[in-house]
């Protein structure tokens, strides 16, 4: 299956490599930095090279290329998806996944690389698993480690592989008990020039953050289930219970992690809670065009809008932009011809607005193309869907 | 921050980590020499009884190899230190070996003692782990030991143990491939291991190691799909990969009446799946109206599949996704295939890596099943964040999925499409719009107005990619767009494009008679910037000239010339044989050449369009999902999707309790005792045919005919073919007649039951054929078991009716099944037993089994015709016996060997309707009348292969069975020797030259 692991900078240096088999050249990697070159920018990069007697499985995440070398027939998305895995083991070890990050701490990152796959097929990716084989560094286990000259793989035999519920490990004790659920909803929408909403979907995800000493064996219940109508989930969730009762049953891995995912498809009406005015427009007689954009709330059950940031890729004609905002700060990358406007809260009663001129190239004559804007924001505690928040969380433990 | 104060040391060892990235550049000598050293202080920390400093020196040490730095000249040092007392230091010194092993081998050794003792350690996590890195050390001289520890290890208490074992079969498999049976052993009693754990890494040592021994699956099946959902993701892949597979092999295609509707007008085609509950309406009508189509019922071991698979589609991981919808896509039945839209359509929320895999997916099984995606046509809509290479295939996808009814929606979309900054993907767009018009006849008009707009865009790219466009689309409607040609024409002064100016050319040649005075303009333009021009214009500019000069040589005489004694000078010589070519054919020359009177319609036939194609069409022949797929190559590796079969193989063989065995066998037996006494097989033909339909009739005109019976086999999809067969074959044994006879007396009584209790309900079938079964004495306990599909049951009743006779009969019968049949088993016993049984029958293979009847054929050279367990207890051998065949001297004479390994007699092995190729022919052999339990014979077959090494296929018949076999010579044993004198050999060969 897998053979081996490069990861590669953005700068094209490879800062770590792993084999699982016999050792592959790094020379592979001469494929990937041509590829990388055709496709000008990162995300371009097909996912999947061949070369003459390797296959590169890339991912990138966190401005590090993961290339996996494999030399026979495999589910793509298979390699794909453990790459992901990987990186969010990191993550979960590290806090970051970043280069220096894993530079400062390759020896356990080399460590957990190895538990995760045997000879290219996985073995250990739940991160309760792994992180009872090596511990994760932390502050305290640094300093205690400098002072005795201990490392951070675990000292105990990792039980948990051998238990049915191979992402719970045994034997958990905390004083507090405590389980968090957090649901996150992501709107995803298109809307044209004119205001219409072309497409919106709704995707939510239910992260849980369980503290819960011993094998407590947890139910969930819904008000309104039937809002979920695609649903993933963590293998913990018991399938059928779901399927009959619409209830979650399962029995938690410790710490954190997500429960379920939820997609509330383009049917169902989406309200969404915020709208942009715009007019944009370049002259051909001078070389000025005009730009003004406000961003109003909308639908928003009282709650305020955050963390309103709008972007927008300007035509290659554009020069430069001389703007000035009612509040926030904004930039314009005059080499990318990338906006940005950082809005901050939007206040209803003085909607925040941008406005100024656009200088064109001389000479040349009105862009064709429209500038797409894109804006982010967050609401605290709205969930758009109108998913209830489960309403108990019963839980039956010895 | 953990390895810190390694890392610190390390960077503070010299120059730090720039100084180490040119450690292993020969060309930075001085740095190389204190990297060496400092590799001595490194030896000397290992040397310490420290563990500290041992650990240190390690963790650099990892560091390094991570790094991809060269450690190797430490391994004696740390090898010393793989018995260390501290784990940490161990597991360190572990990853070292496993890395450095295989280019230090000698020195390896050294460790393996220590690994040895750990493989009895009593900690389980112990041994396995042991055997992990055992397993891992890449010495081919350790092999045995290997071998020894996996054998072990496979039966070990413990399932991690085992998962371990499985995990090191394909690693010793790469190490030494000979190894190969033996490992086939250990995964066969992998296989049969019922715990999660040890499923998903067993049938991915199965995958790697034997994928083509699909025989090893049959008892396992319904334990894996049963298991499968509490096996963990990447086993959950693997396992359901290799089941699609075996699912192709095992099971008949469910849309095989569908299959004819796809002839039918696509109305009913797509009719059928946008709608899941109008599915199974239209399988009727069609079934209907082809009465001769036998109706399908799907195996239950096939709808197992599809049902345990099904929940996984919610997986939280990408790949058991795409597993599963690849597996629903390839085997479920068209009307199920839809639940998967909405998975798939999930995935596309997912990094963007995924959706890359997933829509190159979705773009092919839209293009077979377009009604999957059509309600999900937004979620494809392209957001101006996407990268390029997932708006690609996004557009792909759009386009497959535009109809005339959403086309509007999608055409606006286009529109805005057309805007974006991303010239790559506007070029895409264009190109989906040409196809969207070519497609759909309604928008033509619309399309070809919108594309001509963008003519005027400023940019070139744009303008170029239309233009091609353009061209494609009036070549489909020319007359009405003499304006668009003239507007084109125009072009040809600005636009750079080589393509786009190739394509306006071709079009103004083409349709010059729409464009009578534009076009010698063009072409002067063209003959004055000829020698500027790319090549593929130069070839177009010729083009023209020479279809203007058939349709208006008037005007263009001298032009054509010029240009054609430009071309004769150019630097290519495409194009300078090309002019030559043209010439000669317009130019009429003096000896009035007859090519050049046809001229005109050589060079102004009429063309057809061109048909805009997805590049994803035909992609399916790939198992999608898979790498190949995705490449559209073949990869390494890479186990093609086999067709469905013609006809269904025994389903028998995934059952595990073997008294269902009994039944089958009782059952079959009784059936073919009645067959060849109704000897009209026309009269059977009309109540199979409605048997699905109506059983009642069935068992009607079953019984009044007195059980045509027959049929059903032990397959439960009891098909005519089957029937015609068994038929065939009970003809051939007529001497069974008379016994049957008596037995048609008691089948007249048995008829009586009323028919109700056949409608096929499983516990109706139950109570029928047990009363069968204790008549015959043999138990059915495992009735329940058995989940059988309808239409078997409907073949029951008639089977026991017989069954009294079955008891006398079965004394004298050639019996082909297995021991079980006479005492029934409890089932682990029986796997076992089967299993053990299965080994002998596999080394037998390699010796002569018993001494041959006729003439002594060398024992070498035997091959397997038939397994002895595929043909339930019948094993066929074959040789080629290297002597002229008796009868016809074309024939290779081929010596098969029968054996009975069951503990019931054969009879009536015969050689069924062969399906031979082209000039192949069989002299069949003398049928055997019966084979009893444990006796051997062998009878001569010739076959001519026409001097061909292509294989004869044929069937083997017993009065129950027939087996599918083929056999394939190899070269050399086509040959014969003749003996000539030298004269004679050089006549012979002179006679060959030359021919």
């Amino acid at each position: 299956m897998i053979h081996s692991l490069f990861l590669i900078n953005s700068s094209g240096d490879i800062f770590l490599e792993k084999h699982w088999k016999s050792v592959v050249s790094r020379s592979v990697c001469d494929y990937f930095f041509e590829a990388q070159e055709r496709a000008t920018e990162a995300e371009n990069v097909p996912p999947v090279i061949p070369t003459p007697h390797h296959y590169l499985l890339s991912v990138y995440r966190h401005k590090i290329f993961f290339v996996a070398v494999i030399q026979t027939e495999v589910p793509p998305l298979f390699v794909i998806e453990f790459l992901h895995r990987v990186v969010d083991t990191f993550q979960d070890y590290f806090g970051v996944c970043s280069e220096p990050v894993i530079k400062d701490n390759v020896v356990v990152v080399y460590e957990v690389l190895e538990e995760m796959l045997d000879n290219g097929f996985p073995l250990a990716t739940e991160s309760n698993i792994l992180k009872e084989l090596i511990k994760p560094p932390t502050i305290l286990r640094t300093v205690v480690n400098t002072i005795t000259g201990s490392t951070n793989v675990g000292d105990q035999l990792p039980t948990g592989q051998l238990s049915v519920v191979p992402w719970r490990r045994t034997g958990v004790k905390y004083t507090n008990n405590e389980a968090y659920f957090d649901v996150v909803e992501e709107i995803d929408a298109i809307i044209d020039k004119s205001g219409s909403t072309i497409t919106a979907e709704i995707q939510g995800v239910i992260d849980a953050c369980v503290k819960l000493t011993g094998m407590p064996d947890l139910t969930l219940s819904f008000m309104n289930p039937r809002l979920l109508d695609d649903v993933s989930f963590h293998p913990c969730v018991r399938f059928k219970r779901w399927e009959s009762e619409r209830i979650l049953s399962f029995i938690p891995p410790d710490g954190n992690f997500r429960l379920l995912s939820y997609h509330v498809s383009a049917q169902n009406l989406v309200a969404i809670p915020v709208y942009v005015k715009h007019n944009i427009s370049f002259r051909d007689s001078t070389s000025l065009g005009r730009f003004e954009i406000t961003v109003g709330p909308k639908q928003t059950m009282g709650k305020t809008i955050e963390g309103v940031i709008v972007t927008s890729q300007m035509p290659k004609g554009v020069l430069n932009m001389s703007l000035s905002p009612s509040q926030g700060t904004h930039t314009f990358d005059p080499v990318t011809k990338m906006l940005s406007w950082d809005v901050g809260k939007i206040n209803p009663q003085k909607l925040p607005s941008l406005k100024g001129t656009v200088s064109l190239q001389a000479g040349a004559s009105r862009p064709d193309e429209n500038p797409t804007i894109n804006l982010q924001f967050k609401i605290q505690q709205l969930a758009i869907s109108g998913l209830n928040p489960p309403l108990f969380a019963k839980e039956d433990w010895p | 921050m953990s390895a810190a104060p390694a890392y610190s040391e390390d960077k503070g060892g010299s120059a730090g980590p720039g100084e180490a990235e040119y450690g292993h550049d020969p060309a930075s000598g001085g740095i190389f020499s204190s990297d060496y050293k400092r590799h001595d202080d490194l030896k000397e920390m290992l040397d310490t009884n420290k563990d500290s400093l041992k650990l240190e020196a390690m963790k650099r040490i990892v560091a390094m190899i991570a790094r991809g730095k060269n450690a190797s000249d430490l391994f004696p040092a740390v090898v010393k230190n793989v018995a260390c007392k501290n784990i940490e230091v161990k597991k360190l010194v572990y990853v070292y070996l496993v890395r450095y092993a295989e280019e230090q081998q000698d020195l390896a050794l050294l460790s393996i003692s220590t690994f040895q003792r750990g493989l009895k350690d009593p900690n389980q996590l112990i041994r396995a782990s042991a055997l992990r890195v055992l397993s891992s050390i890449r010495v081919p001289i350790i092999v045995p030991i290997m071998m020894l520890a996996i054998k072990e290890a496979a039966s070990d208490m413990s399932p991690y143990v085992r998962k371990t074992a499985a995990h090191a079969i394909p690693k010793l498999y790469s190490l030494d491939s000979d190894q190969k049976d033996q490992l086939i052993e250990v995964i066969e009693k992998l296989l049969a291991d019922k715990t999660t754990l040890v499923a998903g890494s067993v049938v991915m040592a199965f995958e790697e190691v034997c994928p083509e021994r699909i025989d090893l699956i049959h008892k396992n099946y319904r334990k894996l799909c049963n298991l499968l959902i509490d096996v963990e993701e990447w086993g959950q892949v693997v396992i359901i990969s290799m089941l699609t597979r075996y699912a192709r092999t095992q099971f008949l295609s469910p849309t095989q009446n569908e299959s004819l509707l796809e002839e039918n007008p696509e109305k009913a085609f797509y009719g059928s799946e946008e709608d899941e509950a109008k599915g199974p309406g239209s399988e009727e009508a069609a079934a209907a109206a082809l009465p001769t189509r036998k109706p399908y019922v799907m195996d239950p071991d096939h709808r197992l599949l599809l049902r345990n698979t099904k929940p996984l589609l919610q997986s939280r991981s990408a790949a058991v996704v795409m597993a599963v919808a690849q597996l629903y896509f390839h085997l479920a039945p068209k009307a199920e295939v839809g639940v998967i839209a909405k998975a798939l359509v999930r995935l596309l929320r997912s990094h963007s890596e995924v959706q890359y895999v997933v829509l190159q997916n979705v773009a092919t099984m839209s293009i077979k099943r377009r009604g999957m995606f059509e309600p999900y046509l937004k979620s494809f809509y392209i957001r101006s964040t996407d990268p390029t290479q997932i708006k690609i295939l996004k557009l792909e996808v759009l386009t497959n999925l535009a109809n005339e009814t959403n086309i509007p929606t999608v055409l606006r979309e286009f529109q805005t499409y057309i805007r974006s900054m991303d010239k790559d993907f506007v070029a895409a767009t264009i190109q989906a719009i040409g196809r969207c018009a070519t497609n759909i006849g309604r928008v033509r008009d619309t399309c070809l107005n919108g594309l001509v707009q963008l003519l005027s865009n400023r940019d070139e790219l744009v303008v170029a990619e239309s233009v091609v466009v353009i061209k494609k689309l009036l070549q489909m409607q020319p007359a009405q767009h003499g304006e668009i040609i003239k507007h084109l024409a125009k072009l040809t002064d600005n636009i750079q494009v080589p393509m786009a100016r190739a394509s306006i050319l071709w079009l103004i040649g083409e349709y010059c008679e729409h464009v009578p005075r534009i076009a010698p303009d063009v072409l002067r333009k063209m003959a004055k910037s000829f020698t500027a021009e790319e090549d593929i214009v130069k070839l177009q500019v010729i083009n023209l000239a020479a279809k203007l000069y058939l349709t208006n040589s008037k005007q263009t005489k001298l032009l054509t010339q010029y240009v054609l004694s430009l071309a004769k000078y150019d630097q290519n010589y495409d194009i300078r044989d090309r002019a030559r070519f043209t010439r000669q054919l317009i130019v009429p020359s003096e000896q009035g050449g007859a090519l050049s009177r046809h001229a005109k319609k050589l060079f102004l036939a009429p063309k057809p369009a061109p048909v805009l194609e997805s590049s994803f069409k035909d992609r399916d022949h790939f198992q999608l999902g898979s790498l190949s797929h995705l490449l559209n190559a073949k990869a390494t590796g890479y186990q093609e999707l086999p067709d469905w079969p013609e006809e269904a193989p025994d389903p028998s063989v995934r059952n595990v309790e073997v008294p269902e065995w009994t039944k089958c066998s009782n059952r079959e037996k009784r059936k073919e005792k009645e067959k060849p006494f109704y000897s009209d097989s026309e009269g059977e033909s009309g109540p199979t045919e409605s048997a699905d339909s109506d059983p009642e009739s069935e068992s009607e005109s079953d019984s009044k005919s007195s059980s045509e019976s027959g049929s059903g086999e032990s397959s439960s999809e009891s098909d005519n073919e089957d029937q015609d067969e068994d038929e065939e074959k009970g003809r051939s044994s007529e001497s069974e007649q008379s016994e049957e006879e008596g037995e048609k007396k008691k089948m007249k009584k048995r008829k009586k039951v009323p028919e109700g209790q056949r409608e096929g309900s499983s516990s109706d079938e139950g109570s029928d054929s047990s009363s069968s079964s204790s008549e015959s004495e043999m138990t059915s306990d495992t009735e329940e078991e058995q989940v059988e599909p309808a239409s078997w049951r409907k073949k029951t009743p008639p089977s026991g009716k017989s069954a009294p006779a079955a008891k006398e009969i079965s004394l004298l019968d050639l019996e082909d099944f297995t021991p079980p049949s006479v005492q029934p088993l409890s089932p682990p016993t029986v796997v076992s037993t089967s299993l053990a049984a299965d080994l002998e029958g596999l080394t037998l293979t390699d010796s002569p089994l018993v001494p041959s009847l006729l003439s002594p054929v060398s024992g070498a050279g035997r091959q397997e015709l038939l397994h002895r367990v595929a043909g339930e207890g019948l094993a066929v051998d074959y040789t080629f016996s290297r002597q002229p065949f008796s009868g016809d001297p074309h024939m290779v004479s081929v010596h098969i060997h029968f054996s009975n390994s069951s503990d019931t007699p054969i009879k009536g092995l015969h050689v069924g309707t062969p399906k031979l190729p082209a000039g192949i022919s069989i002299q069949e052999f003398p049928e055997i009348e019966s084979l009893s339990p444990g006796e051997s014979t062998t009878a001569i077959m010739g076959i001519n292969f026409c001097d061909s090494t292509q294989a004869a296929n044929f069937q083997l018949c017993t009065q129950t069975r027939q087996f599918y076999v083929s056999i394939q010579p190899p070269v050399g044993e086509l040959m014969a020797p003749v003996f000539m004198s030298e004269n004679e050999f050089k006549k012979e060969q002179g006679l060959q030259g030359g021919r």
